[in-house]
């Protein structure tokens, strides 16, 4: 068995309206940064996992997202990196 | 009848739904502790308002792993009645009692405040004491209440009639700011295609007692009432 850190990204769904997106690119704008044309605010998970490969983490957080961490109704999820530790 | 209250670590609205059908029917309640695996022979499951688990990663996402749970969700697969109030709505639908989700309201506030519903479909085993069409007021108190459900969900919902309330315009509310909390199709509760399971984010539990302002939440109780001992 090898650990590895596991960083998980889920996001509201594309199309589904996101009030706290347009709240804090509403506030960007104020700021003056004009050039934002969307927010989306999300969750970044960090989990440090045993598994016998990278393949074998990666298989076991896409079920961990699929089973909790997202909602398959609402949400996207994406591994955005399997580090060894 | 014997209604079974499910507390969870942060519910909040258990003991309104504990004591609506004691003092309101004249009916027996019984706590159900989220780590047991008893439903003790109720008829019906409730799974009261609050924030299970400080509604952590999301509205009701760690409460449905509770003990208790299985065996809810295994009563309502044998047909029996469970209503969700409010975090419990949120919790049957993160269960797969119920489809779709509740989301963070439109408005990003937490709105505690009285509500216009319409009665949309009287014809279920939670609203037989109501007529379809009639208006009521019931409060509501959430910050994550907006149903959401992809379009062919909804339209499933619509056709079959699982659509049960709808937050309505009436007097009472500006007709552009009745919905409080941006929910797809005014949507403010929903049966499943069994029509056992009912969720929904306003309170009937805490508008039992006319002493206390409408009591419009009280047919709801008598609907099950009529039909679990009829």
């Amino acid at each position: 068995m090898t650990r590895y850190r596991v960083a998980i990204e889920v996001v509201p769904r594309k199309g589904l309206l996101d009030p706290q997106g347009k709240a804090v690119a509403d506030a960007l704008h104020t700021l003056g940064f004009g050039g934002v044309a969307s927010v989306h605010v999300g969750r970044h998970l960090v989990l440090e996992i045993d598994a016998a490969d990278e393949d074998a983490a990666r298989n076991d957080t896409t079920r961990m997202c699929a089973q909790l961490l997202a909602n398959p109704v609402t949400e996207d999820f994406e591994i955005a990196s399997v580090t060894r530790i | 009848m014997k209604f079974g209250v499910v507390t969870f670590p942060g519910s909040n609205g258990d003991y309104d739904s504990f004591r609506a059908p004691i003092e309101a029917l004249g009916e027996q309640a019984v706590y159900l502790w989220h780590k047991d695996h008893d439903l003790q022979n109720v008829d019906v499951v409730i799974l009261p308002g609050g924030f299970s688990y400080g509604d952590y990663l999301r509205a009701g996402a760690i409460a449905r792993f509770s003990p208790i749970m299985r065996e809810v969700v295994a009563h309502a697969n044998r047909g029996g009645p469970v209503v969700g109030f409010c975090n419990g709505f949120q919790i049957a639908c993160e269960a797969g009692l119920l489809p779709g989700a509740l989301l963070r309201n439109a408005s990003l506030k937490f709105v505690c405040a009285p509500v216009s519903l319409r009665v949309e479909n009287a014809h279920t085993l939670f609203t037989s004491s109501y007529e379809s069409g009639q208006l009521i007021r019931l409060p509501i108190a959430h910050g994550d209440g907006r149903y959401s459900a992809d379009d062919q969900t909804l339209d499933a919902l619509e056709a079959n009639g699982q659509v049960v309330f709808r937050y309505a315009p009436t007097a009472l509310e500006a007709a552009e700011s009745y919905n409080p909390n941006g929910s797809m199709r005014d949507i403010a509760g929903i049966i499943n295609e069994r029509g056992n399971v009912l969720g929904m984010m306003p309170h009937p539990e805490r508008a039992v007692d006319a002493l206390l302002g409408p009591a419009d939440g009280l047919p709801l109780f008598e609907s099950i009432l009529h039909r679990v001992t009829a």
